[in-house]
Parts: C-alpha cells; structure tokens; sequence
C-alpha cells in the first residue's frame, strides 16, 4: 500500500485529447518521420485533435543553454508559442523536444515562483507582436502522450516487441533523457529515479526493459559539451560510459526520448567504432537507436522506411528482421515519390569490416 | 580520419576493472595496513616529500584501490628514512609496506 502511495507521486496528469503540438528543432533532420508518424498515429490511429501551427518557432532552447539566448528572451519566445496555442483555441501544449519540455517546464514554474517575470513576459510580447496569452492547462512531452494512449496503441498492434523467430520479448534500453526529469522530477513518468515513460510502452508492447547500471546517465549532449568541438570528447565519453554498461545485457535496440539523445546514441557508435575499434551490438555491429515514436510506427506495422529509417546511422535491419517486419530493402534509398535518392557508403559498424 | 578530438576517459574508479590482486596480498602480509586512517602524518613528516610531489597517503590509496600505474617510480624516490614510521598514529610499519609494495610491483633489489 505504502509503495502504490509512493508510486502515485510519481505520475503526472497527461490530457487525454486536444492538443496543441511545437516541434523540434533538430530531429527532423536525423529522425526525419518521427513527428509525422507521431501526428499519424494520433490522429489516424487514435482519432486525436492534434493541433499545429506553420508559425511557431524555435523554443531557443539551445541557444539558451549555451548562453546565447537571454531569459527575457527565451521567455517571450516561449510566452508566443503559448499565444498561437490560446488564438487557437486549445489549452494542452504538447511539444516534440526534451529540451523544449525543460524550457516550458521551468518557465512555467519560474512564473509561478516569481509573477514579476511573467508579467514583465506579458508586456514584452504584448510590444513586440500585440498577442495575449493562457498558460496551458496542461503541458505535456510527445513521448508522455504516447505512454498515455499506449494500451490502445497495444490493441491495434500489428507486431510486438517480441523476436519473432524465438517468442522472446525484445530487450530494451531506454533513454529518458535529462531535461525531461532532472530538472524537474515531479513533470515526469516516474521522475529521474525510476523511468517509466518509455518504460511503459515496452512493459505494454511485449518488451522486457534493461535497468542497467548507467540507465540514468547523461548522454553526453550537454549544449556546450558538444556544441564546442574541442569539448567533444567529453561528450562522447559519457555515451561510450553508457554503451559499455548496456553492452553485457545485450540491448536488442535502444529507444530514446530526447532527440540529442537519440542522435548521439545512435551516431556516436559510429564514431566509437571508426576511432576505437569497438561496437556493442551483435556480430561487433551497432545496436539500432529508435525513437519512440519509430517504436509504435513498427508496433502498429508502419513502413520503416516511410518512417525515414533509412536515416539512421545504425542499420535497423537486424531489428526489423527479429521483429518479423515486412520490409522491401529496395525501397531503402527510395524517395517520397519513388525517386532514387542515393545510397550512402556502407559504414564499418553496419558491415563489420573494420 | 581526423576528428578534431579524442575520446576523453572517464575519471572514474572503477573497483570492477581495477586488479586487486596486489592489494589484497599486501594486505594479508601486513594486516596493521587496514588501521591506516589517512592521517597523513607520513606525507607531513617526509622527508621526500618536502622536496618532491612524493606522497606515500596517496601511493597507499591508489595501491589500495588497485591502480598500480607510475607507483614503482614514486616509491623509489623514498628513502626509507622511517620518519613516516615514527609519526604513525597507528604504529603501521610503513617502510615494511614501501618495500612490500616495491617488491610486489617487481623490485626485487
């Protein structure tokens, strides 16, 4: 009792319909079908009113953490989002990004902290583009509101995360990412301490999840870690810290919540192998690095290469074929309209030539 | 290929890696070793140390951590001169351990 108590403190109220979604900045240009498959699924698959808006921008996040952006700023930017989401009549802000959903997060409760600098972000928007705005009745990450329809998800499941040709579940890692609960545990599944939002999905989808030791730690993203490249380093370090901890369980993917993290865990491991040598998937190969969203487009029988697959620097083969998933591998470098879009050099960690 | 940078490694101490297989006779040979409580006594009353970045607390935490790296070439600047003895709180017979861990990193003169 005490521990379903204790567990409660842990949840977080996630709208179940309604929702005005922001983008990345970033994913899409590594993780290309990921906030389309998403919008798909919720509005195809689950019949959700999904709201976007062409004008909303950069949340800034990233020149923000790296002490480019001011906080006066930052906050009328973030200050905007919210008023195209009141002018269009909703009130669950949904956004695409960690990062974002740390900046939302702590402007929001920095308003709370302290009215004077919402005031002062009211008035700077009000000068600058003559909008008003609501807070969001509810805030939201992308990942938490496929972990809230995930059993519906589960109902229309086409494959599970289960090796096809064994009948064993998948075993996963996660990556919650830091900004989604470190900074501020209670917005979060299960906060930083037990990580459950991607957790739960898998629990759902058939899949058994890897608590490994670095399960917590900090994919070496940083901003300033890696956006200096003389610090780069550092920033792989951490990753390479995680990959050599996950490596002994023998991680069939990777999933990631936070789109800097999904990329280095996915791109660092080719920069591991071609400096060092060393892979930590099967056969010395990569481990596939998937975003949830990927995750239930495969659940529910997308095409992966409609997904933007092909993207990745990790092949996803390996995964596709344990998974049963039906996949023509002429299509792979085949464009929106059929159109061949060229094939990259075959990379050392997919080919295990090194 | 050039990338500009290396991989950095991780300054942490990592008992699962380390070969305690040192550590562990050293101690089973001079079990008073166990009493040391970091004092540094030693390290205050050396006379190498006064003179050079010598630091038999430091040799000792490293040794008992099993990280053996650059350690011989740190004990051979001891002098065993046994003032380090002398101070000890805890009566450890510290020129035995100098020598035992020299010994066992391969001195054998």
């Amino acid at each position: 009792m005490a521990r379903n108590n204790s567990w409660q403190e842990y949840q977080k109220d996630i709208a179940d319909d309604k929702y005005f979604y922001v983008r990345s900045c970033i994913r899409q240009n590594f993780f290309p079908g990921s906030e389309r498959v998403f919008l798909n699924i919720l509005r195809n698959d689950l019949g959700l009113d999904v709201k976007e808006e062409a004008i909303h921008t950069s949340c800034t996040g990233i020149g923000y953490h790296s002490d480019i952006v001011p906080l006066e700023t930052i906050m009328a930017v973030v200050a905007r989002q919210f008023a195209l989401m009141t002018e269009a009549g909703y009130e669950n802000f949904i956004s695409s990004c960690i990062t974002s959903f740390g900046i939302y997060t702590e402007i929001l409760e920095t308003w709370h902290e302290f009215p004077e600098t919402e005031e002062r972000a009211r008035e700077d928007l009000y000068k600058a583009t003559g909008r008003v705005f609501n807070k969001p009745k509810n805030l939201a990450h992308t990942s938490d509101i496929i972990f809230h329809h995930r059993e519906k998800i589960a109902q229309k499941a086409k494959f599970r995360l289960i090796n096809s040709k064994t009948g064993e579940p998948l075993k996963v890692v996660d990556h919650i990412g830091c900004h989604y609960a470190k900074l501020f545990p209670k917005k979060g599944v299960g906060g930083s301490e037990f990580p459950y939002v991607i957790a739960g999905m898998v629990d759902s989808w058939g899949g058994d999840i890897i608590d490994y030791p670095e399960r917590r730690h900090c994919c070496g993203f940083g901003f300033r870690n890696y956006l200096v490249k003389a610090n780069r380093g550092s920033s792989v370090a951490n990753s390479q810290k995680k990959f050599e901890s996950m490596a002994p369980y023998k991680p069939d993917l990777i999933v990631g919540n936070c789109p800097g993290c999904s990329m280095f865990l996915d791109k660092w491991q080719y920069t591991i192998h071609e400096i060092e040598g060393v892979a930590y998937g099967e056969n010395n190969r990569g481990i596939p690095t998937l975003t949830y969203e990927e995750m239930a487009g495969l659940v529910l029988g997308y095409n992966p290469w409609d997904m933007g697959m092909q993207m990745h620097q990790i092949d996803v083969e390996p995964l596709l074929d344990k998974m049963g998933v039906n996949y023509d591998p002429a299509e792979k470098y085949l464009g929106v309209n059929g159109e061949y879009i060229g094939r990259p050099e075959d990379a050392s960690i997919n080919t295990n030539c090194y | 290929m050039s990338w500009g940078y290396t991989i950095n490694r991780a300054r942490d101490i990592d008992m699962d890696r380390n070969d305690m297989t040192i550590s562990k006779l050293i101690l089973e040979k001079i079990p008073s070793l166990q009493g040391c409580i970091a004092c540094g006594a030693c390290v205050a009353t050396c006379s190498t140390g006064a003179l050079t970045k010598y630091s038999l607390r430091k040799v000792h935490t490293l040794v008992r951590r099993g990280e053996y790296s650059g350690l011989l070439d740190e004990l051979n600047k001891c002098m065993l001169c046994g003032k380090c003895q002398l101070v000890c709180p805890r009566g450890i017979n510290t020129r035995a351990v100098i020598s035992l861990i020299k010994r066992e990193l391969g001195d054998h003169r």
